[in-house]
């Protein structure tokens, strides 16, 4: 079942995405189910962008940006952290499990937290399943 | 800036009912800068919508389109059309706009998104004052550019009264006495002599206790032949 599952991961590309391509050059196994994202800055993650990844089917999101107090921009990832918890408490609103969105803080030189992380949200997005909003609701009930 | 917030998702489902095609329309003015009801929370308030309808088995149809300002015929009169295609419009305009919506476009249903709070200011990113009550007939002047019928709790003329307590309002801690601010404000200007006239009653006509206010500039109507 894990093998379907999509999680959107927008990754910061002075940490998280360097991170992702440090795991590569490693050769890390991680899980495939990530599909990597690339932004200029944690900061400019906005609740419309994670919403619409999920409205589109994404089962979860991981938006991965720098270390607290390491920001590029000095203060993009704070930004992004908030507005993850933001939409945790629209997406229980809406009917959606919370936790299918995480907000995760990482340097480029941790090519191996990357793939630890990749490993942690793909786990847990496990746990709650598929994005029902991409599942008939016939085929979701029993 | 009028200051609003959003309703929260339920009630908004509550009031959008059974509709299956619904329009958001955001304003471009007071409730964008405010974050409660631009084009930005248009779109994302269709989204939450379009998903929640979708996980409850019933799927809307939900559309967002934002005007400059919802409160002035003009700019709605650009939206007739998406108007006239859904079977209820969900405004994010103040109440302003929902009434104008309603007032323009008399066959459709219209249902508030936001909760108009008050007239006031960011003091900082993130966090909105009250600071004026639209009394219609500003005291300003008297008060050194603090509005003691907005800030104080009491809208006392002459203040600060017994409740006032180290700078703070008895009503609530945090809510700084507006009488305190207004006599350090003076003190700080040299001009504490403002305070030595006594204030007569406030005629409150001019405010909300005369009914609903209207102004009519005769300069600036439409010109009719004469």
């Amino acid at each position: 079942m894990s093998q379907d599952l999509q999680i959107v991961a927008y990754c910061c590309e002075h940490c998280a995405y360097a991170a992702a391509d440090l795991a590569g050059g490693l050769r890390l196994q991680y899980p495939p189910n990530v599909r990597v994202v690339l932004l200029p800055c944690t900061g400019k993650v906005d609740p419309l962008l994670i919403l619409h990844a999920l409205e589109e089917g994404a089962d979860g999101v991981m938006v991965a940006g720098c270390l607290p107090g390491n920001c590029h921009y000095l203060k993009g990832n704070f930004s992004a952290r908030r507005r993850v918890a933001y939409v945790q408490q629209l997406l229980k609103q809406i009917g959606l499990e919370a936790e299918r969105v995480e907000m995760f803080h990482l340097s480029s030189a941790m090519g191996s937290r990357f793939a630890e992380i990749a490993k942690e949200m793909t786990e847990r997005v496990a746990a709650v399943g598929p994005n029902p909003l991409r599942i008939p609701r016939k085929e979701r009930e029993p | 800036m009028i200051v609003a917030e959003q309703k929260s998702l339920d009630e908004i489902k509550q009031l959008v009912g059974r509709a299956q095609k619904v329009l958001v329309v955001g304003c471009g003015t007071c409730v964008t800068v405010c974050f409660a009801g631009g084009a930005r929370e248009a779109a994302i308030v269709a989204a939450e919508l379009r998903m929640a309808s979708k996980l409850e088995g019933a799927p809307k149809e939900v559309t967002d389109v934002t005007v400059q300002r919802q409160c002035e015929w003009e700019y709605l009169d650009q939206i007739a059309e998406q108007v006239g295609q859904v079977d209820v419009v969900l405004s994010l305009g103040c109440g302003v706009g929902v009434q104008a919506i309603a007032e323009h476009f008399p066959n459709t249903w219209v249902v508030p998104g936001l909760n108009t709070k008050f007239m006031g200011l960011p003091t900082e990113q993130g966090v909105w004052e009250e600071r004026c009550a639209g009394c219609g007939d500003c005291l300003l002047g008297l008060t050194g550019g603090i509005c003691p019928i907005a800030r104080c709790s009491k809208s006392l003329l002459n203040g600060p009264c017994g409740g006032s307590l180290n700078g703070h309002c008895e009503v609530n801690e945090e809510i700084p006495c507006a009488w305190q601010l207004i006599y350090d404000r003076l003190k700080s200007m040299g001009k504490l002599e403002v305070l030595m006239d006594i204030q007569p009653p406030k005629n409150w006509c001019t405010a909300r206790d005369g009914g609903p206010r209207k102004i009519v500039r005769e300069d600036l109507r439409l010109a009719t032949e004469e």
